[in-house]
């Protein structure tokens, strides 16, 4: 369904991405952990095409994305949802109205009907009757639970998390895993997130991918990379740091 | 030439470029009607009802120092009925777009470059972009279209409010004949200098609206990303506002005088 082909990226200099291939089955939970500003979020962005390759190629259902232009992939996003790292709510609309920003575009649905798929994401991320707050008035977990009703009110069949428990506690990272385990159960999406905290990512992944040094390093299910003797993926997974390593 | 010299050629036609692809896109999406009403008035009201107060007060006093120092060089020579025709056809055809322009470009043009600069730096823009909108649809075109539509009233605004100020001034301190000067006014102030005050109001409103978005649109990363974007929106609106008058001047006289 998904399938990153050679991809290459680089900003000046800087090479992040320096072919990179996997592919991920419809219905699928993969996570993509690696090294703080190792290119996974470059990586997350140039599956919905936020980011164009210097090379290489994404395909979504074996149409090729990676060099359409603006126009073309509005059709092509419809299929995706997605949580940023911060959240990226509109601070200058509300809740609700964040929340059915997407439906509101579609100029298909009439004001009750959105109002009500409003009501029933914000319930399912264990937000109710926060309609009319703004975003500045919402901690770090509740903009992330509010981002991810967005993500999921139009109802999408890839779903997209940028580092989903970054910054949070650990109780409230606990209570986003739980979520995107039940928006993935629920309504079968795929699911792809980028972090590099080892516990979501072993209570969310299906399958892991270790991106090192602009490459897939490793592939493999969460009980196999806890057992890996690679030193590299044992070294990452354990939180172990090499003396002599200083830049990714 | 040296290399920084050439890159910065290169750097400034490249931004032509994409200010160029911009209006393309702006244009392409004005005329395939995905406009939202809500988001039209909401802009036409912050662009231009808030802008009122700076437009007023520019258009008054400027209208009144131009009476006034008109009327002390005219004073000597007798003709101090001519000093309101004076400050009409100025204000018309110049004082007010370009005034008008440069504080809109002030108010507006910065605020437009930090609210999308800000936009884009806390990934707001790239929210947008996987919901499906356009960026150029959603936040552009309404900014743009109203900025088109409240300049050339401003301008008007403005214009009318000059001259109305300076009328006020001649008459009640200093001391000219009341229906003499309005004759003049009137007798020299042709429909054409409206016109083209009208007309560059129109064309500095795109102007503005296109730069600062721009500049809000492809701004640097964080705060110092944010502000370099206000400034230059603020700048470059400026600086094309007085260079394409100097431009409009010439063609509209030929044009407008033609017709």
């Amino acid at each position: 369904m998904i399938e990153v082909r050679d991809l290459y990226k680089s900003f000046g200099a800087q090479q992040v991405l320096k072919g990179v291939n996997f592919h991920i089955e419809k219905g699928e939970a993969v996570v993509i952990i690696g090294r703080s500003g190792g290119g996974k979020s470059i990586l997350l962005k140039h599956l919905i095409a936020l980011l164009q390759p210097d090379a290489g190629a994404v395909l979504i259902d074996g149409e090729d994305i990676s060099h359409k232009n603006e126009r073309q992939l509005l059709q092509v996003r419809q299929k995706f949802g997605m949580l940023f790292q911060g959240a990226a709510l509109f601070d200058s609309m509300t809740v609700a109205e964040n929340v059915g920003f997407p439906l509101r575009r579609e100029r298909k649905w009439t004001v009750q009907q959105i109002s009500e798929k409003v009501t029933e994401a914000l319930a399912m991320v264990e937000l109710p009757g926060i309609e009319n707050r703004k975003p500045s008035e919402l901690s770090g977990g509740m903009r992330k639970r509010v981002g991810l009703a967005r993500a999921i009110v139009y109802r999408p069949e890839i779903i997209l998390y940028d580092e989903p428990t970054t910054g949070l506690d650990p109780v409230v990272a606990d209570s986003i895993d739980r979520l995107i385990i039940s928006i993935r159960e629920r309504f079968k999406v795929t699911s792809i997130a980028v972090t590099h905290d080892m516990r979501s990512a072993g209570r969310i992944a299906q399958r892991i991918l270790m991106l090192y040094q602009g490459k897939i390093h490793f592939t493999g299910t969460p009980e196999e990379i806890f057992k890996c003797a690679d030193p590299v993926v044992h070294r990452f997974v354990n939180g172990i740091s090499d003396s002599r390593e200083h830049t990714f | 030439m040296n290399g920084f010299a050439l890159r910065w050629i290169a750097n400034w036609l490249q931004g032509l470029g994409q200010l160029s692809l911009l209006a393309k896109e702006v244009a392409g999406s004005i005329f395939s009607r995905k406009l939202s009403g809500r988001d039209l008035v909401y802009q036409l009201y912050f662009i231009g009802v808030k802008s009122q107060s700076v437009v007023v007060i520019t258009g008054a006093f400027t209208g009144m120092v131009m009476a006034a120092q008109t009327f002390f060089q005219f004073h000597r020579v007798r003709i101090d009925t001519a000093t309101l025709a004076v400050v009409s056809v100025s204000m018309a055809s110049e004082l007010g777009p370009v005034l008008t322009g440069l504080m809109v470009a002030g108010r507006v043009g910065a605020s437009l470059a930090a609210e999308l600069g800000t936009m884009r730096v806390t990934e707001q823009i790239d929210a947008l972009r996987t919901l499906a909108s356009h960026p150029v649809d959603y936040l552009v075109v309404p900014r743009f279209l109203a900025t088109i539509i409240a300049l050339p009233l401003l301008t008007v605004e403005s214009i009318a409010l000059g001259i109305a100020a300076a009328y006020a001034l001649c008459v009640n301190f200093l001391g000219i004949d009341a229906a003499y000067t309005w004759h003049n006014m009137v007798k020299y102030t042709d429909v054409q200098s409206v016109e083209m005050g009208i007309i560059k109001g129109f064309i500095f409103g795109a102007m503005i609206a296109l730069i600062s978005c721009y500049k809000g649109m492809t701004c640097g990363e964080g705060a110092e990303g944010v502000g370099r974007a206000t400034t230059d929106a603020v700048v470059f609106s400026s600086i094309t506002i007085l260079i394409s008058n100097f431009f409009l001047t010439l063609v509209l006289n030929r044009v407008l005088w033609a017709i």
